[in-house]
């Protein structure tokens, strides 16, 4: 425990280094590694959740707090880095809300719908796949990313190449998590069930499992962390679509997110956000990926 | 409500009872044979069996069935000692109820009439035989209600494990919960009723049990 405390501070300090070298504190916070976003103020027409929103000031997001490089925060962190956080001040500086005007909930996997849906949070940027049977009970816009399930191993381990080297492998997924289905229907793998992907990836370190399989976008960020131990191997076997969950309630807000993302994708400020997080771990941004329609 | 996850997910629900089961049978022969020793020890002659009887079932009924979980999970790899997941939950699981079946059963072996074990030992039977030819037999029948009780509870505590390391029902329930959160409340029924199944049986084999063991009144 204690040498993965030491491990991830060096990775922090390491993360912290740009930032004073480019010299441009301003008003951002210490673990701000990711674009400065223009806070903007819009006219939004009234009673419409933006405009509620813009008028409270804040707003409240929910993230993981387990996902290095994608949505992470320790507890002695002020508040979480990654790209989905970066995501969600470039939405809310739309809103004319500053980044430590942000109320950041930790989302974990299942709760993510019930807090939509009970107003716990207004948005969930939270490595959170667009599908349709989600699309039944809450809103999804984006993507904002495309990822696939991959596999996470041990570097020395050569014996797993891609998911057809599964067979009677002991594979971990985080309970309620990118779903294991794939690699046990499809590729006879055994399946371990933790809580956290940080146990999945103990787990991997001390050989008791022998892959990890998740999104790719989160199995880098782990790689980055450790890369003596561990690496990302095969092509990604399955499309996951990165979305921005919303209440169904105010459905005016797809619109919102859709023109927030496009003008990201267009002034550079969501490549930059990609590069400053998991762009880190070795992972190419590339294109940004084409947003869905709003209904 | 919607069920039509049932028809992807049927399979990979069935493997997630099956791995509950056997995290049951491994914990509940433990559960069921340490049990049986500690009771005895607790009954014993010797005070030094007493107190080791009645120190076990201090810690084991007074810890959190999690903290063990942990203890065995973390700990004893900790120490070198690892049988994998398997049996590293299940031994917790086993030791806790242990304490609970030893309990149960000395209940039983207090309730056969002390003229048993003097009539026993007047034939000249030592203590271990006094025990498993005389006492147990008919202590056993005496705790079938309460051990029922017992094996039902050890049943949903195996819930505990799909934290750590087994993909068990609750395991499956939280990647129902993920892929179909338009049926949650029917993902939710589903394992509930897959337990029930579990807990039917062996409310159905106590009470077989109880008739098949019925003590006939004098």
């Amino acid at each position: 425990m204690r040498e993965r405390r030491t491990r991830l501070a060096a990775v922090l300090a390491a993360g912290l280094l740009p930032l004073s070298a480019c010299g441009d504190a301003g008003n951002s916070y210490d673990e701000g590694s990711g674009p400065d976003v223009e806070v903007e103020e819009q006219d939004f027409e009234a009673g419409t959740r933006m405009a509620e929103l813009q008028e409270a000031g804040s707003v409240k997001i929910g993230v993981k707090y387990d996902q290095p490089g994608v949505g992470f925060k320790t507890a002695t962190d002020d508040a979480p880095s990654g790209f989905d956080p970066e995501i969600g001040k470039i939405l809310a500086a739309k809103l004319g809300i500053k980044a430590e005007d942000i109320e950041w909930v930790e989302a974990v996997s299942a709760n993510r719908e019930p807090f939509l849906q009970n107003g716990t949070v207004d948005f969930v940027i939270a490595s959170y796949s667009i599908t349709d049977d989600r699309r039944k009970v809450v809103g999804q816009a984006g993507p904002y990313y495309v990822t696939g399930q991959s596999l996470l191993v041990a570097k020395d381990d050569d014996s797993i190449n891609g998911p057809d080297d599964l067979k009677g492998k002991k594979v971990c997924s985080v309970t309620g998590s990118t779903s294991i289905k794939t690699v046990e229907e499809e590729f006879g793998a055994t399946p371990a069930g933790f809580d956290t992907y940080s146990e999945c990836v103990r787990q991997l370190e001390n050989g008791s499992v022998d892959a990890v399989t998740t999104d790719a976008a989160i199995l880098l960020g782990y790689a980055a962390e450790n890369p003596d131990e561990l690496k990302v191997v095969g092509e990604p076997f399955s499309e996951e679509r990165y979305g921005i969950g919303y209440s169904k309630d105010s459905p005016e807000l797809c619109q919102f997110i859709n023109d927030s993302l496009t003008s990201a994708f267009e002034d550079g400020t969501w490549a930059e956000a990609f590069d400053a997080t998991l762009g880190k771990g070795g992972a190419d941004a590339g294109d940004p990926p084409t947003l869905d329609e709003c209904a | 409500m919607d069920f039509s996850f049932l028809q992807d997910s049927w399979e990979l629900l069935l493997k997630g009872f099956w791995v509950t089961l056997r995290v049951f049978f491994a914990s509940g022969l433990i559960a069921l044979v340490l049990g049986t020793f500690v009771a005895v020890a607790r009954v014993s002659p010797v005070p030094a069996m007493r107190v080791v009887g009645t120190a076990y079932v201090t810690l084991f009924r007074n810890t959190p069935l999690l903290l063990l979980l942990f203890i065995t999970y973390y700990g004893l790899p900790a120490m070198g000692i690892d049988f994998g997941f398997f049996w590293n939950v299940s031994l917790a699981a086993g030791l806790y109820t242990a304490a609970f079946v030893c309990e149960a059963l000395r209940s039983g072996i207090n309730g056969v009439p002390l003229g048993q074990a003097e009539a026993a030992r007047a034939v000249g039977m030592p203590f271990t035989m006094t025990m498993t030819q005389v006492i147990l037999p008919q202590a056993f029948r005496l705790v079938v209600p309460p051990m029922a009780s017992v094996f039902i509870a050890l049943a949903k505590n195996t819930s505990l494990v799909a934290a750590l390391g087994l993909a068990d029902l609750a395991f499956r329930l939280q990647g129902l919960l993920r892929d179909y959160p338009s049926s949650r409340t029917a993902a939710f029924l589903t394992i509930a009723a897959m337990y029930i199944i579990i807990v039917a049986a062996i409310s159905l084999v106590a009470s077989w049990a109880e008739r098949r063991w019925k003590v006939e009144s004098r």
